[in-house]
């Protein structure tokens, strides 16, 4: 096929250059909006997706990670007594106060877990180690909040909660979706630092046996186990996330600008294909009356489309690429699987080929008979 | 001669609310293979309307209308650009080339409608653009060339789905009578020497003497000659009285 389309499109360089900017613009909107929805739903969920267990056992009525309601510690014995559990150990997750040396405060989430024990360890340390947590009043948190807390180096030692810690190490890119970062530290330090009695924990975390029905000893944890709810650590992920994303609306908020984003790059692409189609329509026309079907000329406006989706796709994923890199150091990381980019060249391609069945409309009601006239 | 368009008690009514207009009214006439058939008449006259019925490209509202034997009044619309492809090759007042592609692209579009593949289409382009006395011109753009030169690119064009029926609308009202002559000149040794019909609409009376046969059109209906003469100024030397106004 003679390269009409291709031609069509290069020869008006103003409005290819319109017709990638929206396209541009649609593409990154799109991902940063995705982007930050993705990494909201990772930081809401990551204290859970890390934690190693296979069953969270929690209070009743506990509807997120953030909202743990303290229950009786001896409750451990009876979950390890439960057939097929392979481990279990109690954890703290809430909120208390830090205190920086500039007499501010700042909320934090405390992360009160059993060193020795696999589970809920930070994860991606940069400096010290998680055995570091044993020594008195050891802490470790995310490099990304030492700015919010005025920390500055391992070994500083801070009031929380009206308890001293010390600073024994640093995380990379364990985030948190509140504005609270996660300081990680012992049980013990944890119930100091949240006031909580010395009988009582807020989570017990499962490990299930090898070999074991996950479901069966679900069930034998309820039964056994009274006054707590059992879920498993997907369940209660998802229950973490579907209340940050969408009971407080924040997830809605990004996944309608993402939208928002779709239908700008149709509209501008729509406008820029129909506006070149109309400036060609006497060629349409022409080919048309030479005896080309409805389909040839389609193929060529498709063509035209295709064509602004691939240029438009690249440009704008390389500006992506650039806005993605720069969130990593920001406290909403911005994430982009390599899934979410191949998708993304679905949905630009698809954008665009949408937005030119408008012309397609045109030339299909298209009179060849237009063509003898001046 | 053999008629490769026959047309019998033509008529094209367009609707237009509540009444309509009757563009044609009962028009008999045959285009030959061979021949240069010239259709004048003042403006909307219909013979516009007519070339098109005639190049499938507008309906009939009733008659008969024969396209390389085949009736083709009552055919569904989407069955016409087939036809078109396969019969009729068209040559324009504008010349409606592709302003994007060069001289040589323009005459490969066409070929590629008739499913050439892409080596196959740039040959015969190019022996098509030898033809018509264009052969150094393949990569040019229609915006490089002189209005005879488009025209003649417009001509490879048409020929190039080997059709057997040329229709062209106004062929040299956009150029100089030098440059019409030559353009005239090609159309008639398409019929001449390659044995097409060649059917022209003009208002342009310096081309009439190419006119094997010349029928005016008047009011939508072929105008019968007075008193069994020809109309003066519309006889050629290869136009008989006989033959001007009848099939």
């Amino acid at each position: 096929m003679p390269p009409l389309a291709q031609r069509n499109l290069f020869h008006d360089k103003v409005r290819l250059t319109v017709t990638l900017t929206g396209i541009v613009f649609s593409v990154v909107l799109i991902v940063v909006q995705l982007g930050l929805f993705f990494g909201f739903t990772t930081a809401t969920s990551g204290l859970i997706d890390h934690s190693g267990a296979d069953l969270w056992i929690t209070s009743k009525n506990v509807p997120y990670v953030e909202q743990g309601v303290a229950f009786s510690e001896r409750k451990l014995n009876q979950v390890r007594a439960v057939p097929g559990v392979a481990d279990a150990q109690k954890i703290i997750a809430h909120w208390t106060q830090w205190k920086r040396h500039d007499g501010g405060e700042e909320s934090v989430q405390i992360v009160g877990i059993n060193a020795d024990s696999p589970l809920e360890r930070p994860w991606n340390l940069v400096q010290g180690r998680v055995e570091d947590l044993k020594s008195p009043d050891a802490i470790i948190l995310d490099e990304l909040y030492k700015q919010k807390l005025g920390v500055t180096r391992v070994g500083e030692v801070f009031e929380i909660g009206g308890h001293r810690a010390r600073v024994m190490g640093f995380t990379h890119g364990i985030r948190s979706f509140t504005t609270s970062p996660y300081v990680f530290t012992s049980f013990k330090n944890a119930q100091n630092y949240t006031r909580l009695r010395e009988d009582q924990t807020y989570f017990i975390l499962v490990k299930v046996a090898q070999g074991a029905d996950k479901a069966q000893v679900r069930r034998e944890l309820l039964a056994h186990v009274t006054d707590v709810e059992v879920f498993t650590t997907g369940e209660f992920s998802h229950m973490t996330t579907f209340y940050w994303m969408f009971t407080t609306g924040a997830g809605v908020a990004v996944l309608i600008a993402a939208v928002l984003g779709l239908v700008v790059g149709f509209v501008v692409v729509a406008q820029t294909i129909y506006a070149t189609t109309m400036d060609h329509i006497r060629e349409y026309g022409t080919l048309k009356a030479m005896g080309a079907p409805n389909s040839y000329v389609y193929k060529v406006i498709m063509k035209q489309a295709a064509i602004s989706a691939v240029i438009g796709y690249t440009l704008g994923m390389v500006v992506s690429v650039f806005v993605v890199r720069a969130s990593q150091e920001g406290g909403a990381a911005i994430l982009m699987p390599p899934s979410m980019a191949v998708a993304m060249f679905f949905v630009t391609l698809l954008m665009c080929v949408g937005a030119a069945l408008v012309s397609i409309n045109k030339v299909t009601r298209l009179d060849p008979a237009m063509v003898f006239k001046g | 001669m053999h008629s490769a368009i026959t047309v019998r008690q033509l008529t094209k009514k367009y609707e237009e609310g509540a009444t309509g207009t009757l563009a044609l009214r009962g028009i008999d006439l045959d285009a030959h293979a061979g021949e240069v058939l010239m259709l004048m008449g003042p403006s909307g006259s219909g013979k516009t309307t007519l070339l098109s019925i005639m190049g499938c490209i507008l309906t009939a509202t009733s008659g008969s209308v024969r396209v390389a034997g085949r009736e083709v009044v009552g055919l569904r619309e989407k069955d016409l650009p087939a036809l078109r492809l396969q019969h009729i090759g068209f040559v324009f007042q504008g010349f409606n080339l592709f302003p994007t592609l060069t001289a040589g692209e323009n005459v490969e579009l066409m070929l590629d409608l008739k499913g050439a593949s892409a080596s196959a289409a740039k040959r015969r382009a190019q022996e098509l653009l030898d033809q018509v006395g264009l052969a150094g011109k393949y990569q040019s753009f229609p915006a490089d060339l002189s209005g005879g030169q488009k025209q003649r690119v417009a001509i490879a064009r048409a020929l190039a789905g080997d059709p057997g029926i040329i229709l062209a609308d106004e062929p040299t009202a956009a150029l100089d009578s030098h440059t019409g002559h030559n353009v005239m000149e090609m159309m008639t040794e398409l019929a001449h020497k390659r044995g097409r019909a060649v059917v022209i609409v003009t208002h342009d009376s310096r081309v009439l003497s190419f006119a094997d046969r010349v029928v005016k059109i008047e009011d939508g209906a072929i105008a019968a000659p007075e008193s069994g003469q020809v109309p003066a100024g519309l006889l050629s030397p290869n136009v008989s009285q006989a033959a001007v106004g009848l099939v």
